[in-house]
């Protein structure tokens, strides 16, 4: 466990993907094999189940600190993490009531409990000296014990690290990681510790493996235990078209298509079952009953990569057919549904027939992975392309479309109907060489994306909250609102889009200008006008300004504008009649 | 009538007819430290430490003649009527006691005390209450009313002894060294850069200074205060001069092309900040030491308890939080607003480009003898 806890504090506190390179290299050349396998299940976003729930965690501390509740949330916005604010709030060792002062005494942090109940080792033996494993599968194990013994585990736990370790652990429960590791970083790693080229790792590592029974080596060659029927390839991802066109050569060397705004996934059948996986390498076959379907006429040993989207039939003159440009104006075999409402779907556990009827969600399909059990990625596009239409025809499901291709005349052409995207729910274009092989991973030169221009619309700052991670401490999250007669009128909130710079000078105006103080939030002198820009919009009855927006974010600070010059929500409404449908 | 009021200027004594830090320009202010978000220039006199005299004249300009007598009558335009006392020292002003005492934190920082028939209010300034060997030992005093700050008042900051914050710096500097790297630390140039040449001093490594720091150090070597030599970075030094050695920098140097004449380096941050990793990540520092000149969340406690005040007034920082759990313990506490740097490292006077600081370090370094030569005239 110490050693995990250095390989995170290096990990988390490095500025060079060079050196958390040589830690994780490190780390998988000598550490031990169960550990390893947990390692990379960490970093790979396997999260082991949650055991313990966060309000018991947090009361179990509050009750070794003695702090007032308040004090603790207080702590907790301002830290941004729950496990490191427990992790800290342990270290100061704030018993009180009876207890011995701990707060300077122990001339370094020592082990123990400073006047708690955990004083010293616990009986269990316990041990920070255990492995990763051991930490993890008790974790995992926990689910089915009583409160009280969750929380004497816990404890005990915490009695017997140092804050380093505690906040590993406490992070195991909380889940969360998030320190600037890369799933591509992880392979590299282990190709560089293994020697297996970084490809075959990152196969290796996908899908559907559970950490506390495979092995190490089992993982690596690829004989990972029964997940070898669902295991999915890793996505190839695009970079954002940066240059000209022209710069892209020849237009007859490139394949053109839609870019959708639904979710990645790939849909695998092999063996008796249907597998569907998200590009999170999440599996989530069970959300999609409706691709059961396919599973007649898809032939086993066939994977297919494309966009798991809310779809309609076409309709003419409908959204998949009016628009000005000839290109766009091909009516599309189908309609897509906003992906506000696919969004309604993900999160049901439970997906009922009402649902199933009034977003009915499909699978664009674009790629061809496997076919006849044989891995096609190798093969150029258009042999793919190719398949996946006989394919994709013989299985004649509603659901099951095939990823239109917009034929480039000229690249000037091919601009203008990227002007007329929005108009059938589309985000953009894609672009892929027509020789191009399915790579791994994000890569420059075969496959670009090619997005619309986003909306815009200029907003005050009206709320402001502390941010999480590198934003700890700072005033980072943000609510805006648009005019609606001499009201405001809160319609997004966004994270992301200003400079470390621009954020330090929000932040200082959000502390000299507060008004008032909710929990962690404060409500902030409508002054600071920021141009929000966003993908989509959608009529939504949770908001109260009636619209919900697709991946808001600040475009830019218009510090040439006063709340006076602001958008209005009728403005914002005329949006959502222009494209919100 | 409140022996000390908050004013939209700062905290004023009616009474004496003087102000504690202020902020904006005043006949008579009392100075806790010299720390630009508590001593401002356009004041007419100056009553401080004997410490915070001669850094007085190297941050606002020399001192007008005459100074370092209590003497009234109107500033000048460049720095002001220094009067510096000795800790304990007692001054009437319009028959109020004011003394000075050690606060703890950075050379000549301190608590402000103030005595009217037998009431007894103290400004505490900034201050932290471990020794740190060089700013003075944090006296408690009993009082009526404690007027503290709160910058680090919440209980997730918890400070590790200095030994073992200055063992893991020197370790890191080791390492540093043992690969050709130079190390880089961020240190405020008042206060935190003197520490961190003391943490280093064992080390043996040979330790190079930014021009705001080295001002700094000249200032108070020759006020006569005991430190470690330094040297200072110029420009014509060669790159491969500074590998495997260290250098202290201000927080402004960091991310400037100051720092482009160093060959390859690390960055260590001196911050009490540096005790939430999401702070180190931001500043993209390779390392973080939580070291801070401002008491911990029970260094703040234990301040507030010592003096037995029956009324706390909280300041700059965390004061919200701080007041409400005072409240809730029984101690009465109100929050009060102010202009006093809520950032640790708020108050760094702007140094930021290579260019600037050059030409300050130039100009500052003729105006600090000429300061202490005022000063010690006297």
């Amino acid at each position: 466990m110490r050693r995990f806890a250095d390989l995170a504090v290096k990990l988390g506190t490095s500025t060079k993907t060079n050196d958390k390179l040589e830690a994780l290299e490190d780390y998988f050349t000598d550490a031990e094999d169960a550990d390893k396998v947990w390692v990379i299940a960490l970093f790979s976003g396997r999260r082991p189940k949650r055991t313990v729930n966060t309000t018991l965690l947090w009361e179990w501390c509050r009750e070794l600190t003695g702090l007032p509740s308040w004090l603790f949330e207080e702590s907790y916005h301002t830290v941004g993490d729950l496990a490191e604010t427990i992790a800290l709030l342990l270290k100061a060792g704030h018993a009180e009531a009876g207890h011995a002062e701990a707060g300077h005494a122990p001339k370094t942090e020592e082990r123990g409990w400073p006047g708690g109940e955990g004083r010293g080792r616990p009986g269990g033996g316990l041990d920070s000296g255990e492995t990763l494993a051991y930490y993890l599968e008790r974790l995992a194990a926990l689910g089915k014990e009583t409160e009280e013994g969750k929380k004497a585990f816990v404890q005990q736990c915490w009695a017997s690290m140092d804050s380093d370790e505690r906040f590993v652990f406490n992070k195991f429960i909380t889940g969360g990681w998030r320190i600037g590791i890369s799933q591509q970083t992880v392979v590299n790693a282990l190709a560089r510790a293994t020697g297996v080229e970084s490809s075959v790792i990152a196969h290796r590592i996908s899908g559907d493996w559970d950490p506390a029974t495979t092995p190490y080596e089992a993982l690596l060659s690829g004989e990972g235990g029964g997940s070898e029927l669902s295991r999915p390839y890793p996505f190839y991802l695009a970079y954002a078209l940066e240059e000209e066109l022209s710069a892209l050569g020849e237009p007859a060397a490139w394949q053109a298509e839609w870019k959708w705004d639904g979710i990645r996934g790939q849909l695998i059948h092999r063996g008796d079952a249907l597998f569907v996986w998200s590009r999170g390498e999440e599996l989530i076959t069970e959300k999609f009953p409706e691709y059961q379907g396919f599973k007649e006429r898809l032939p086993v040993g066939t994977v297919l990569d494309g966009e798991i989207i809310g779809l309609g039939p076409a309709v003419a003159g409908g959204r998949g057919a009016g628009s000005g440009t000839a290109e766009a104006g091909r009516a599309l075999p189908f309609t897509v549904l906003p992906f506000a409402a696919l969004q309604t779907r993900i999160g049901r556990k439970n997906v009922t027939k009402k649902y199933l009827s009034e977003v009915p969600v499909g699978f664009i399909a674009y790629d061809l992975l496997e076919y006849g059990g044989e891995d096609w990625r190798g093969r150029p596009l258009l042999e793919r392309r190719a398949q996946l239409e006989a394919v994709v025809a013989a299985v004649g499901h509603p659901l099951l479309q095939l990823s239109p291709v917009i034929p480039i005349d000229s690249w000037e052409a091919l601009a203008a109907a990227r002007g007329g995207a929005r108009d059938h729910g589309s985000e953009g274009i894609m672009l892929k060489r027509k020789d191009s092989i399915y790579q791994v991973g994000r890569k420059r030169g075969d496959w670009w994306k090619w997005k619309i221009d986003p909306l815009v619309i200029d907003a005050v700052l009206v709320y402001a909250q502390k941010g999480h991670g590198r934003r700890s401490n700072l005033y980072t999250d943000y609510t805006f609102s648009v005019r609606s007669g001499d009201q405001l009128v809160t319609f997004a909130k966004a994270y992301s889009g200003l400079t470390d710079k621009e954020l330090a000078e929000v932040d200082a105006f959000v502390k000299k200008n507060s008004l008032e103080k909710f929990g962690p939030v404060r409500t902030v002198k409508p002054e600071l006008v920021f141009e929000i820009a966003f993908e989509g919009i959608a009529a939504s009855s949770r908001h109260k300004s009636g619209v919900a927006l697709r991946f808001p974010r600040i475009n830019r600070w218009r510090r040439d504008k006063t709340p006076a010059d602001i958008d209005t929500l009728d403005a914002l409404k005329k949006m959502l009649e222009l494209y919100g449908k | 009538m409140p022996l000390i009021e908050f004013t939209d200027k700062g905290l004023y004594c009616p009474r004496g007819q003087f102000y504690i830090d202020p902020w904006r320009p005043v006949d008579k202010a009392v100075i806790t430290h010299a720390h630009s978000d508590h001593v401002r220039a356009g004041n007419g006199s100056y009553l401080c430490h004997r410490l915070t005299v001669p850094l007085l004249g190297l941050r606002l300009g020399p001192a007008v003649a005459g100074s370092a007598v209590a003497a009234g009558g109107a500033g000048s335009a460049s720095g002001g009527l220094y009067q510096g006392v000795e800790w304990g020292e007692a001054v009437y002003l319009n028959g109020v006691r004011v003394s000075l005492h050690p606060a703890g934190h950075v050379i000549g920082s301190s608590q402000v005390r103030v005595e009217y028939q037998g009431e007894v209010w103290v400004v505490s300034g900034d201050y932290k209450t471990e020794n740190d060997g060089i700013s003075g030992a944090f006296e408690p005093l009993r009082c009526n009313v404690f007027i503290t700050e709160s910058t680090f008042g919440l209980p997730i900051y918890h400070w590790e002894p200095q030994p073992v914050l200055f063992n893991s710096m020197q370790g890191w500097v080791a390492d540093n060294r043992a690969r050709d790297k130079t190390s880089v630390l961020i240190a405020y140039s008042l206060g935190k850069a003197q520490r961190v040449l003391l943490g280093l001093e064992p080390t043996g490594v040979e330790v190079y200074v930014h021009g705001a720091i080295w001002n700094v150090h000249q200032t108070l070597v020759a006020a006569g205060v005991a430190l470690p030599p330094v040297q200072r970075v110029l420009p014509d030094m060669p790159k491969e001069w500074f590998r495997g050695k260290a250098v202290i920098a201000p927080p402004s140097a960091e991310d400037s092309p100051w720092m482009r004449r160093f060959p390859a380096y690390a960055v260590g941050i001196c911050s009490g900040w540096m005790q939430v990793r999401g702070n180190v990540r931001r500043r993209n520092a390779d390392a973080g030491f939580a070291m801070s000149d401002h008491a911990d969340w029970k260094g703040l406690l234990s301040a507030i308890e010592a003096t037995g005040a029956e009324k706390v007034f909280v300041t700059h920082g965390f004061q919200a939080a701080l007041s409400r759990y005072l409240n809730e313990k029984g101690i009465e506490a109100a929050e009060v607003r102010t202009e006093y740097g809520e950032d640790e490292e708020g108050d760094e006077p702007a140094e930021a480009t290579e260019a600037e600081a050059t030409a300050r370090a130039g100009a500052t370094t003729d105006e600090t003898e000429g300061g202490t030569e005022d000063a010690g005239d006297a």
